[in-house]
């Protein structure tokens, strides 16, 4: 049940966009995530949709696998549909109440939710192909220059790959305790809101005291192996462009200046 | 009374990268007052197995019946079914939860609808078979040990007075001493009341002590199943799949190697010494 939230997961797989750099993915996400609001029109659509056609069968990422993350977002989806086409001012096509439908609000609601699930599919790509430790060390690298300016970087992207370690475990662990408790005829379904409320502690007692022992023999464990933040650590497997990359880039930045070009044309 | 397995087919994470088939094809019997152990290497679904069970996993196909009704029906209780068939996870001190230990025993009869009278009765009777001494009954279930807490988990589910009980390693991480206390304890349950006992376990010696009949799981099947005598008269198979025999039968296969008239097949000590002590007796030589 629990288990079944892909979005932000990894895919193992052996595809281009597997094997690119972090950074790479990084700054294609971005620039891609940055065009969706650029684009403009019939023609920035079709570049945009193409674009994004082209990464889905690189990534060979079933395309299953990927709709089923956009599951999470139904709720945001309609809220934001709902909200732009009953909210945008113009030439009314429905009227119901005090509420009417606009030209233009359909047409606002239509793009907004392609933008979105366009965003979410882009953004799960790069979650899809990486695994979270080269996200991390991807994330680290970029940011490095931050550092003059005494930003934390290590420790904030030390801090990160924990988080995404510690998520699959603590839904295991959450998995776990509820099948526990289940088993000793606990029920978290039935009843009224405060009911269920109070049927949560029994979850959720174990579940914080597991996470702060986990916390704890963490930091026992990386004490024990001498860590002590970033300074002077070097990487078992230091990130390294190669030719792949220079390519993404080029393929990169020419779709990004066409999509500027039509906006502007 | 029984519960019966029929083809139960189970898979981890189905339809995605990460798919495991965790159970094949398996079917069983279970009888009323049987006790049972289950041992396999790990990973080989033995955890799996018997969180089907009480329905806790739904299985992927196949059918399971609990004292003839199919489990998986519309209108059968699920609910109902995890008060009977009593299950003890591995690890189960993780599931403590109360401020005290008797309030933690008390929570699995509570949510069978008892009142707090008769849930309270429960719990002390259930505490007091799990031998825990009754000057911590009042504390925090988190200032125990770990063998403690393991008495107070296993005191939680019996305090729901199952017809089956479901054991998943409970002596794992316990000291030998413990882990004898624990299990002299469940054996004495399942002749006390008649309960029907499975018992998850690693160690040979303690399955071959207790159970009356063995299941050997590989690989999410079922290898063997039949008293752990016949069981381990296999033992060449069972190391193949990385298990192995008690070391009394491995001794006594020795000395039959060496021509000593012993019983190949003794898997407890018990036997072993009344074995040799007879093949002594045979010679005619003094035993001292
Ligand atoms: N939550 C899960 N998600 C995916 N796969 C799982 C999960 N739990 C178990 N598995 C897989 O199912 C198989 C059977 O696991 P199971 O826990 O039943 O083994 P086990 O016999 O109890 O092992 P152990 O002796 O270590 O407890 C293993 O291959 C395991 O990797
Ligand atoms: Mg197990």
């Amino acid at each position: 049940m629990l288990r079944d939230i892909t979005i932000g997961q990894y895919y193992p797989a052996e595809s281009v966009l597997h094997k690119l750099d972090p950074r790479t993915k990084l700054m294609a996400t971005l620039l891609y995530m940055v065009s969706l609001f650029v684009f403009r029109g019939a023609p920035g659509f079709a570049v945009v949709t193409a674009a994004l056609c082209l990464v889905i069968w690189l990534s060979k990422v079933p395309f299953g696998y990927m709709v089923k993350g956009l599951k999470a977002i139904v709720v945001i989806l309609l809220i934001t549909a709902v909200f732009n086409l009953f909210l945008t001012p113009g030439e009314a096509i429905f009227t119901f109440w005090k509420l009417k439908i606009t030209y233009e609000g359909l047409q606002n609601a239509g793009f907004m939710v392609i933008r979105l699930i366009y965003l979410i599919l882009g953004s799960s790509i790069l979650t899809l192909t990486t695994t979270p430790n080269q996200l991390t060390d991807g994330l680290e690298k970029s940011m490095k220059p931050l550092n003059k300016i005494h930003v934390p970087v290590h420790e904030i992207a030390m801090m990160m790959s924990i988080a995404l370690r510690f998520i699959p475990i603590l839904i295991e662990e959450t998995d776990k305790i509820m099948k526990a408790q289940l088993a000793r005829g606990a029920d978290f379904e039935s009843g009224n809101l405060l009911k269920k409320a109070k049927s949560m502690v029994p979850l959720l007692v174990p579940l914080f005291i597991s996470a702060f022992r986990r916390a704890n023999d963490l930091a026992m464990a990386m004490e024990a192996r001498c860590y002590h933040g970033g300074e002077g650590r070097t990487k078992m497997k230091p990130l390294k462009y190669r030719r792949l990359d220079g390519t993404a880039y080029i393929i990169v930045f020419v779709y990004f200046a066409i999509v500027i070009w039509i906006r502007i044309a | 009374m029984s519960i019966i397995l029929d083809k139960v087919n189970y898979v981890y994470s189905e339809k995605t990268a990460y798919q495991i088939q965790a159970l094949k094809d398996i079917s069983l019997k279970i009888e009323d007052g049987e006790f049972i152990g289950v041992i396999g290497h790990t990973g080989s679904g033995k955890s799996t197995l018997i969180q089907h069970l009480n329905g806790l996993m739904r299985a992927t196909s196949g059918g399971i019946y609990y004292q003839g009704q199919d489990i998986y029906d519309q209108d059968f209780s699920r609910h109902k079914l995890r008060g009977k068939v009593g299950l003890v996870f591995q690890y189960p001190e993780h599931q403590l939860f109360e401020t005290t230990i008797f309030a933690d025993v008390c929570f699995g009869p509570k949510n069978q609808g008892f009142c707090k009278k008769d849930a309270e009765l429960k719990a002390f009777t259930a505490l007091r078979s799990v031998g825990l001494p009754e000057d911590y009954w009042y504390r925090s279930p988190f200032e125990l040990s770990g063998g403690q807490k393991r008495r107070v988990a296993i005191a939680g589910v019996l305090a729901m007075e199952p017809e089956v009980l479901i054991l998943d390693e409970p002596t794992a991480g316990l000291d030998p001493k413990g882990r004898d206390e624990i299990l002299d304890q469940v054996a004495k349950l399942h002749q006390e009341r008649q309960l029907t006992v499975i018992l998850v376990s690693h160690s040979m010696e303690d399955v071959a002590k207790y159970v009356e009949r063995l299941i050997v799981m590989n690989q999410g099947s079922v290898l063997f199943d039949g008293t752990p005598k016949e069981v381990f008269s296999h033992y060449q198979k069972l190391e193949s799949v990385g298990l192995a025999a008690p070391q009394v039968t491995y001794l006594m296969h020795d000395l039959r190697k060496h021509g000593m008239q012993v019983q190949g097949t003794a898997t407890t000590l018990e036997e072993a010494k009344h074995s040799i002590l007879q093949a002594f007796a045979e010679k005619g030589k003094p035993i001292c």
